[in-house]
């Protein structure tokens, strides 16, 4: 166990560096820099800036030279924002992003596992069709129409939360982006506990709890859900990337503060260090969570060696 | 191997057969009858008996006739395009789902007009041609990467077959969609058509794991199987017995996941669309409109209500669709 997390932590280092060589070259090789603007610059001072970045240098000094500040912990700082390092932004914007991403995943485990541990017990019942039919549109509708027709009965009809405003945490404005970005989970959840739950409950240990007399709801909580719910647990791990993406939508939508919204604008701005500090923040951060979804499994199924 | 014994029974025996298989006595004569009806035949049966993929498969249709000949007709009909701004500078604002400039009933907009007084069926419509045709070329050429790069890695086996999955692996680990973003802002922007050509190898090229993950797992299933061993035997070429042999042997799951794939990867244009770093103005699709259309939500909200509902009919078909083709060609993972 201690060694498989020591083997998996090894392996990680190369991959960071992977994606940051990546994203590095991406940059490189794209057309323009963040002083080719509407304005040209005069030569001279385009020279000086290029000096003071070390854009002048060969790109392995450049490359060296990012590398060994990466690995330092240190990204430089933003061209856009002026004096503020990336460091200081990621953590800025962090703890928004966060919050707002581990709460609507939170909400989607708990509403996703009930809905779909109900329907596979319920199995053919309306309860099940229904919920089904329900995750399916969850699943099809992007979170990008969710959450203006959120904004528009909620806001602008009820005037319970506000529209694009952010209050920091707790705060009402919470609500609108954490429901619009927790429903797309909650589907897949759903789906993915029912068809775990049903596997499981066929299954001869669940027989076997069946013929010694136990009662439904304790086969169910005490000894289904702990295998049927692996196929959510095996999904919690992709799924993170894939809230990364839903966060910088929703980010957008409701005008939040946090790393995906920064993100983009680093994008558009060509604010390089902010670019690639944030990719391997982002990076660092599911694979350290996929390999906190592999020891879990660990727990969860006893088949499982390490 | 288990899971060699569970692929087979997947894509040949279909339930009926199972049963008729269990009885050897009775099979003789019903299978005469029986005997005749393809794999195809069969799938097809059993998805024209599952409601859902049925109703999926004619929206689907009908989406894709709209995209197709909807644009012409508007234009005959009321002279309007995608792009056509209307003269009258009366027109030019946002009029609601079917209302005529003075507020009366009208046919000609049913889904109203936009800020600058375009149909907003019209973009509708070629947004659906162009989120279809990204979600359509992107998979394809995802398949042939996936398919290319899995039959590969399942036959060839051994070293190297650990190393392409090994690098399959890590490649899942990686945030690609923020990569995408990286490439799409850094190196787009040049030409509307041009960012479209981003887009399809942007989405395609990273699309393609999940597929060579199953073609793999398909061909290893296949490999040691009579036919292959006949065909090396008469001295077939490795590269012929990949492409003649294996492949149009995984193609029932391959299609399966193809079919998923196309509502997904038209999801991610939508996003990367809605984020403008997909499809660019003049052109548009259901993620540009979207973004278009949440500007001015508080005073038209028809301008995202349409565009963002098509999109999600059409995606909730395409699910459908897929889930129930999974259920025909592979009775083994239904889901019961």
């Amino acid at each position: 166990m201690f060694q498989f997390v020591i083997r998996r932590l090894l392996i990680t280092v190369p991959m960071v560096v992977v994606v940051m060589s990546l994203t590095w070259g991406l940059i490189r090789l794209a057309p323009g820099n963040f002083y080719t603007g509407e304005r040209a610059l005069p030569a001279a001072i385009e020279q000086n800036i290029r000096e003071k970045y070390g854009l002048d240098l060969p790109w392995y000094v450049q490359y060296g030279r990012m590398m060994r500040n990466a690995l330092r912990g240190d990204f430089g700082t933003s061209l856009q924002y002026e004096g503020r390092s990336v460091n200081e932004i990621l953590g800025r914007t962090m703890p928004v992003s966060a919050a707002v991403g581990l709460l609507a995943y939170l909400l989607a485990l708990v509403v996703g596992v009930t809905a779909g541990t109900i329907a596979a017990v319920k199995q053919n019942s309306k309860l099940d069709y229904g919920s089904m039919a329900v995750a399916m549109f969850g699943i099809s509708l992007p979170n990008f129409v969710l959450g203006p027709l959120l904004v528009l009965l909620f806001s602008l009809t009820l005037y319970w939360f506000p529209p694009a405003r952010w209050d920091g945490i707790p705060s009402r404005s919470m609500v609108l982006p954490i429901l619009t970005l927790s429903a797309v989970y909650m589907a897949y959840i759903a789906r993915l506990a029912r068809a775990g739950m049903l596997e499981v409950l066929r299954s001869d240990y669940i027989r076997t709890a069946r013929a010694k007399g136990l009662s439904e709801k304790s086969i169910v909580m005490r000894h289904a859900i702990r295998g049927g719910l692996l196929p959510v647990l095996s999904f919690s791990g992709p799924a993170l990337a894939i809230l990364v993406t839903g966060t910088v939508v929703v980010e957008r939508i409701f005008a939040i503060p946090g790393v995906g919204n920064y993100f983009i604008n680093a994008n558009l701005n060509r604010d390089e260090p902010l670019i690639l500090g944030i990719v391997v923040f982002i990076s660092i951060v599911i694979l350290f969570f996929n390999l906190m979804v592999d020891v879990a499994y660990g727990f969860l199924d006893p088949r499982v060696r390490y | 191997m288990d899971s060699e014994k569970r692929d087979d029974v997947a894509i040949h025996t279909p339930p009926e057969f199972a049963v008729a298989d269990a009885d050897v006595h009775r099979a003789v004569e019903p299978e005469a009858e029986v005997a005749g009806t393809s794999l195809w035949k069969n799938a097809w049966r059993r998805l024209l008996r599952n409601r859902l993929a049925v109703f999926g498969l004619m929206m689907v249709g009908v989406v894709v006739a709209a995209a197709v000949v909807g644009p012409p007709i508007i234009r005959v009909t009321t002279g309007y395009t995608y792009d056509y701004i209307p003269a009258d500078a009366n027109l030019i604002r946002s009029f609601p789902p079917l209302r005529a400039p003075d507020g009366s009933f009208s046919l000609a907009h049913p889904m109203g007009t936009d800020s600058s007084g375009r149909d907003i069926l019209a973009r509708v419509l070629l947004g659906g041609r162009i989120s279809l045709m990204v979600g359509i070329i992107s998979t394809l050429v995802s398949l042939v990467i996936g398919i290319t790069y899995g039959a590969t890695a399942g036959y060839i086996g051994g070293h190297v077959d650990d190393l392409m999955m090994r690098i399959v692996d890590v490649l899942y680990a990686i945030p690609y969609m923020m990569i995408v973003i990286v490439l799409l802002a850094l190196f787009g922007g040049q030409s509307a058509l041009g960012q479209l050509f981003l887009l399809f190898a942007a989405l395609g090229a990273v699309s393609w794991l999940t597929m060579a993950r199953i073609v793999r797992g398909q061909v290893i299933s296949l490999k040691n199987r009579e036919f292959v061993l006949a065909a090396r035997a008469t001295g077939v070429s490795t590269r012929k017995i990949i492409s003649r042999h294996l492949i149009p042997n995984t193609i029932g799951p391959v299609i399966v996941y193809a079919t998923l794939t196309v509502p997904s990867v038209m999801l991610q244009e939508a996003f990367l669309s809605f984020l403008g770093l997909g499809v660019q103005a003049p052109l548009a699709s259901w993620g540009s409109l979207a973004l278009e259309g949440i500007q001015n939500i508080a005073v038209f909200p028809w301008q995202l209500l349409f565009p963002g509902l098509t999109m999600a009919v059409t995606l909730v078909s395409l699910n459908f669709l897929g889930d129930g083709l999974r259920d025909a060609l592979d009775p083994q993972t239904r889901r019961t």
